[in-house]
C-alpha cells in the first residue's frame, strides 16, 4: 500500500471481508447535549403545570428517542440499539436508587433533631411530653439480637455442615426443603410461633426477652443455613482429599480445613443475617410488647426494641406530639446505622479472614 | 521403613459399575511403580483403591485382597483413616490448604491429628521435608508466608513434602506432573529418584518417558471397549515393557500406534 500521501492513500472506510472496521461515531459530548436538552424540556413542562413524577418519565423517553434517532444515520442500529439500552439500564438503576436516597434523607431529617446524648443515655422511665430516650430500647435490640444470633448460629452452621459433608438421600433432601420452607414463613407467624410454644409453659399474656429471640431464631436459621451451606459448597473437594490422605479423621477435616476455608464467607453471611433480623418489628410486637424502663434480663417481663419502640412512640404520642414523632424518627435513624456498621464489619470480616495467596 | 504391597484379584466398583477388574500385583518396596494406559482406563482409581481413598465417593466398593505388612488393608476392623496414615497420596493438582502459611502446610499432618510434638522438634521435621522435597532453599525465607502463593512446581513440591511429613511407608503419586512445566517435572522427577530410596512409590502417569525415567516397574492398565472394565494388562520391568512387551496392545500403545 502506497504510504506517500496518508491522508487520502489509506482507506479506513473501505469493507475488510465486508464488514467495515471504521465508523463514524457521536462526539463525546452528544450524550451530555441529548440529556441536557431533555431536560430543560422537562423543566419547562413542569413550569406548564405537569407533575415531576410525569415529567421525569417523559424527559427519559425524550432522551432514549433523541439519542436513538441522532445515532441510527451515523452511528448505524447496533450502536443506537447500545444506546438506548444503556438509557434504559441507567433510568431503571435510578429509579431503584430512588427509595434508598428517599429513606436515608428523610430519617436523617427527621431523625437528626433528636439524635443527642440524652437520647442513649436515658430510657423512657417516668418521661411524659419532651426529652427521654431510647437507651433502654438499645439495650433490648443488642440483647435479643444477640441471643437470636447464639441460638441461630450453631444450629444453622451445623445444619449446613450436615447438608454439605454427611447429608445423603431423603433426609438431607427433605431437611433442605422445609429450610427452604423456612425461608417463606411471614415473620408474624415466627412471632406466633414462640407466644404460642411460651403460652403452653407459662400461659397466655406471658412477655419475656427469650420470646423474641427465639422468634428472631425462627427466622435467622433459614439464612444462616444456606449462605453457610453455599461458603461450604464454595471449598474445593481437593483441599478435603488432601486432608483425608494425610489421614485426618473426617470431623477433624471439617473443623481444621473445611470451616477455616470458608470462615470468611460465612462470616459475612452471619453477619448479614443479624442485620436481617435486627429491624423485624411485627414478630417483637408480640413476644416483648414494650416498656418504658431498661430490662437487662431476657428471661424476666418485657423488654423495649427499638422497632418496637420506634412503632409504639409513632402511633401512641403524646400532647403534644412531636416530642414522640421526634423520637420516633431517631430511633430508625439508629436502626439504620447499626445495620450500616454491621454491614461494613461484614465487609471488615470477610477482608481479615480471606485465606490469603500473597504476603 | 518401605513395605511390600501385594494386590490380588481386585475389583473396584462405582456403585453398580464395574471399572476396574482382576488387577493382582506385587508392589515392590523400595521402587518405583508406574502405571500407564489412556484415559479412563482405572489407573486413578486403582491407586485410590490402595490408600482407601476409592470409598469416599459416595457408593463406591472394592472387592478382593490389598495386603501390606501381612494384613489386609480391606480386612474387617481396619481403619481406613489409619491405612491413610501409611500410605500418603499426592494428588494431580496441587492442593496446599489456602489458610496454612507454607510451614504451617508441612506440619499439617501433625497438626491436624493434635500429634504432641516439641516445637524444636516440629522445626526440624518440617526443614527435614521440605529438604527431602527440594523445596527448603528456595522458602526457608519465607516459612510465614501463605502455601497458595508459591508457583504451581513449588506448590507441588510442597505437597510432596507435606505427604512425607507424616512418614508414611509408601507414596502414591496421581500424575503430579502433569500440572507442571518440564523444568519443575524435571525436579520433581530427581525427588522421586532420592525418594525411592526410603519410600515405595507408586505413580501414575500419562507420560510414557516420565514412567521410562523414572519407574524400576511398569503397569500397563487398558480397556476392553468402551463401558467395559479396566484390566492390567501386563506388569514386568519397566526396561523390558520398553523394549520387548510381551503383549501386543502394550506394544502397540508404547509405540504410539494407539491411545
Amino acid at each position: 500500500m502506497p504510504t506517500s500521501t496518508p491522508e487520502r492513500d489509506i482507506d479506513l472506510e473501505s469493507p475488510i471481508g465486508g464488514i467495515p472496521l471504521v465508523h463514524q461515531t457521536l462526539p463525546r459530548w452528544a450524550p451530555h447535549a441529548t440529556l441536557a436538552t431533555a431536560v430543560l424540556a422537562g423543566l419547562a413542562l413542569v413550569g406548564a403545570g405537569i407533575g415531576i413524577g410525569l415529567a421525569a418519565v417523559l424527559v427519559v423517553l425524550l432522551y432514549g428517542v433523541a439519542i436513538y434517532s441522532w445515532s441510527r444515520p451515523i452511528e448505524g442500529a447496533r450502536k443506537a440499539k447500545d444506546r438506548v439500552v444503556t438509557t434504559a439500564v441507567m433510568a431503571t438503576f435510578l429509579l431503584a436508587l430512588l427509595p434508598l436516597v428517599s429513606v436515608i434523607v428523610t430519617v436523617i431529617s427527621r431523625g437528626a433533631a433528636r439524635f443527642d446524648i440524652e437520647f442513649f443515655t436515658h430510657s423512657m422511665q417516668g418521661v411524659v411530653g419532651a426529652g427521654g430516650g431510647a437507651y433502654h430500647a438499645i439495650i433490648g435490640t443488642l440483647i435479643i439480637t444477640g441471643l437470636a444470633a447464639l441460638i441461630s448460629v450453631p444450629i444453622g452452621m451445623l445444619t449446613a455442615i450436615y447438608l454439605v459433608e454427611y447429608g445423603r438421600g431423603k433426609l438431607a433432601r427433605a431437611i433442605t426443603f422445609f429450610v427452604d420452607v423456612m425461608t417463606g414463613i411471614p415473620s408474624i407467624v415466627a412471632g406466633l410461633f414462640a407466644f404460642a410454644l411460651f403460652a403452653l409453659f407459662f400461659g397466655p399474656g406471658v412477655r419475656l426477652g427469650i420470646m423474641g429471640a427465639i422468634a428472631l431464631s425462627v427466622l435467622m436459621i433459614p439464612v444462616v443455613v444456606r449462605s453457610t451451606e453455599e461458603m461450604l459448597k464454595l471449598v474445593p473437594n481437593e483441599l478435603r482429599e488432601a486432608a483425608y490422605a494425610l489421614a485426618v479423621p473426617k470431623w477433624r477435616m471439617i473443623i481444621k480445613v473445611v470451616l477455616p476455608t470458608a470462615l470468611a464467607g460465612i462470616a459475612t453471611g452471619v453477619t448479614l443475617a443479624i442485620a436481617r433480623i435486627i429491624g423485624e418489628t411485627a414478630p417483637l410486637l408480640i413476644t416483648l410488647g414494650i416498656t418504658t424502663g431498661t430490662n437487662f434480663n431476657p428471661f424476666d417481663g418485657r423488654m423495649a426494641t427499638l422497632p418496637v419502640f420506634s412503632y409504639y412512640e409513632y402511633v401512641n404520642p403524646g400532647i403534644p406530639p412531636e416530642p414522640s414523632l421526634e423520637r420516633a424518627w431517631t430511633a430508625a435513624l439508629v436502626l439504620i446505622i447499626i445495620v450500616m456498621v454491621l454491614n461494613l464489619a461484614a465487609r471488615l470480616i470477610s477482608r481479615l479472614f480471606a485465606p490469603k495467596t500473597r504476603s | 521403613m518401605a513395605k511390600r504391597i501385594e494386590v490380588k484379584d481386585l475389583d473396584i466398583y462405582y456403585d453398580k459399575f464395574l471399572a476396574v477388574q482382576g488387577v493382582s500385583m506385587t508392589i515392590e518396596p523400595r521402587s518405583v511403580t508406574a502405571l500407564i494406559g489412556p484415559s479412563g482406563c482405572g489407573k486413578s482409581t486403582f491407586l485410590r483403591s490402595l490408600n482407601r481413598m476409592h470409598e469416599l465417593v459416595p457408593h463406591a466398593r472394592v472387592e478382593g485382597t490389598v495386603v501390606m505388612d501381612d494384613q489386609d488393608l480391606y480386612g474387617p476392623n481396619v481403619d481406613p483413616v489409619g491405612v491413610r496414615r501409611q500410605i500418603g497420596m499426592v494428588f494431580q493438582r496441587p492442593n496446599p490448604f489456602p489458610t496454612m502459611s507454607i510451614y504451617d502446610n508441612v506440619a499439617a499432618g501433625l497438626r491436624l491429628n493434635n500429634a504432641r510434638i516439641s516445637k524444636s522438634d516440629l522445626d526440624a521435621l518440617v526443614e527435614r521435608s521440605l529438604r527431602a522435597a527440594n523445596l527448603w532453599s528456595e522458602v526457608k525465607d519465607r516459612l510465614n508466608k501463605p502455601g497458595s502463593g508459591l508457583s504451581g512446581g513449588q506448590q507441588q513440591r510442597l505437597c510432596i513434602a507435606r505427604a512425607i511429613a507424616v512418614q508414611p511407608d509408601v507414596l502414591l503419586m496421581d500424575e503430579p506432573c502433569s500440572a507442571l512445566d518440564p523444568i519443575s517435572t524435571q525436579a520433581i522427577e530427581d525427588l522421586i529418584n532420592e525418594l525411592k530410596t526410603e519410600y515405595t512409590i507408586v505413580i501414575v502417569t500419562h507420560n510414557m518417558q516420565q514412567a521410562a525415567r523414572v519407574s524400576d516397574t511398569t503397569g500397563f492398565f487398558n480397556l476392553q471397549g468402551v463401558g467395559q472394565p479396566g484390566q492390567l494388562v501386563e506388569i514386568d520391568d519397566t526396561t523390558k515393557i520398553f523394549s520387548t512387551p510381551s503383549n501386543q496392545a502394550t506394544e502397540d500403545y508404547i509405540s504410539g500406534r494407539f491411545g
